[in-house]
């Protein structure tokens, strides 16, 4: 028996039945639980957004709260709306890998940490989607550990912050986790991104020792490397390299001229 | 472990015979999904789950299973159970999937499945190994949920989730200890419970396996 056992034959019969049988429960198992999983991803995302949004109240239906969101997919280089993409689809993360559909990011440039940046990234607007209460922005960057993602709220007006939130950053517990404590992100509703200068570099930032300006937030203890890529983070996405220009044509007082003056190209690579 | 008996399997491991209080197995995961309770909780029912079917299979085929290809062929029967697993958790319990994260396909790599297949299951019936690999992952369990209990009460002043020292963040009087959010902090609360453990349990105590020599004088070591 154990000869037997041990002859190339069997051998190969073994592992290929083996192989076919676990293949056929695993590939079963994927493609059944599917659309449960994107399901739970979807609302997933949707629970981040209306959190940020300060809509979220535990155990409401994500979906019919989510009716008062419309997402739009906004070209960042002219800060428009672009029908090009459907905004339900599109995805920016596979967008900013794809050397077609963005730019590489260098240098000084490069201040979030990111490489690459796409070309076209999805907004969320709360309300009436030509005159919106909220624009929820997508924004990335590194932290201490790693990537930090989340999404920005700002209010109708293009400058004023209504809220914060991080779905997936690897920061130390305690620390620089603390970027998802509820006491931290309360204190962001009412700040400004842009100072009163009217132009497109945001002054938003981080700071040690107490904020005393509306621009300026309370930096986390005992994380400054987690609050530093907060900070840049925040001026990236927020400057002309972002959704600067976006945000330009819901501020009141700023140069339209400034705008289109803003050098951002899109380098494309390939074809 | 000449006669095994079902009650035996199944609660040896536990206090007498833990995967990893004495047989030292399985740590790695023990300190990394240790910080909350409902998150060990999923981990500990991943594990029995994974333990008893993947050793249950494999004793099923065991007398049909080439010596030479026997790891690869149990490496396989458990990888096949943690993708299940994992793509359970995704579907039914996205929350604590998002938490336990790479910890549940690291299920693979638990010395504890593995040391089952190979040290009962290929030479045990299916009955006897399936109970073995529930018995083993509760010992598992056992471990992570004292340890866990004491990481989340200390590191965030909760049992579940459910706050029981109100912490000085939102408002209360307990300064959480940071410690005990980081994975050293399971080292440590493994390592004493081992130690309670040995000493209510003597005959656990290892002999040394070497003796150490005294220290040499300079002289002697010309």
């Amino acid at each position: 028996m154990a000869q037997s056992n041990n002859s190339t034959k069997k051998i190969l019969t073994v592992a290929f039945a083996l192989c076919f049988v676990c293949a056929v429960i695993v590939s079963t198992a994927a493609v059944a639980l599917r659309p449960m999983q994107q399901l739970n991803q979807e609302l997933d995302r949707k629970t981040n957004i209306l959190e940020v949004a300060d809509l979220y109240e535990p155990g409401m239906d994500i979906q019919t709260a989510f009716e008062k969101v419309t997402p739009r997919v906004v070209d960042l280089r002219s800060g428009e709306y672009t029908d090009q993409f459907d905004p339900a689809t599109y995805d920016s993360f596979q967008a900013a890998k794809d050397p077609a559909q963005s730019r590489t990011l260098s240098g000084e440039r490069d201040i979030a940490g990111l490489s690459r940046q796409e070309a076209y990234s999805t907004v969320y607007l709360v309300g009436n989607p030509d005159d919106p209460e909220q624009l929820i922005l997508p924004i990335r960057g590194q932290g201490l550990w790693g990537l930090m993602r989340g999404y920005l709220s700002v209010q109708g007006d293009g400058n004023t912050i209504e809220g914060i939130t991080f779905y997936s950053h690897a920061e130390t517990p305690g620390l620089g986790g603390e970027v998802d404590n509820p006491n931290w992100k309360a204190q962001w509703q009412g700040k400004e991104v842009y100072d009163e200068q009217g132009d497109l570099v945001p002054a938003i930032e981080l700071v040690k020792g107490g904020a005393n300006e509306s621009t300026e937030v309370d930096a986390l203890s005992g994380a400054t490397l987690t609050s530093r890529g907060v900070t840049n983070m925040l001026q990236f996405w927020l400057s002309p390299e972002g959704f600067g220009n976006y945000l330009a044509k819901f501020r009141s007082g700023v140069d339209q001229d400034d705008a289109e003056q803003a050098d951002v190209e899109l380098e494309a690579e390939g074809a | 472990m000449a006669e095994a008996t079902p009650k035996g399997v199944l609660t040896t491991p536990i206090f007498n015979n833990n995967p990893i209080a004495l047989q030292i197995l399985g740590i790695c995961s023990a300190l990394a999904v240790t910080s909350s309770m409902s998150v060990s909780l999923v981990m500990t029912l991943a594990v029995i789950f994974v333990t008893a079917f993947s050793s249950m299979f494999i004793s099923l085929i065991r007398n049909h299973i080439p010596s030479s290809i026997r790891i690869i062929v149990q490496m396989t029967i458990i990888a096949s159970l943690v993708i299940v697993v994992d793509q359970i958790l995704k579907a039914y319990a996205y929350e604590i999937s998002k938490q336990l994260s790479v910890f549940v396909g690291l299920i693979i790599t638990n010395c504890i499945v593995m040391g089952r297949a190979e040290g009962f299951a290929m030479s045990n019936t299916p009955g006897l190994s399936f109970l073995d690999g529930i018995g083993n992952g509760l010992g598992y369990g056992f471990i992570l949920m004292v340890v866990s209990f004491i990481r989340e009460l200390f590191g965030s002043g909760s049992v579940f989730g459910f706050t029981v020292l109100a912490p000085v963040q939102d408002g209360g009087w307990y300064v959480p200890n940071g410690l005990f959010l980081l994975p050293p902090s399971a080292f440590f609360i493994i390592g004493l419970i081992i130690w309670v453990l040995r000493t209510l349990n003597p005959e656990q105590i290892e002999e040394n396996e070497f003796q150490m020599k005294e220290n040499t004088q300079p002289k002697e070591a010309v």
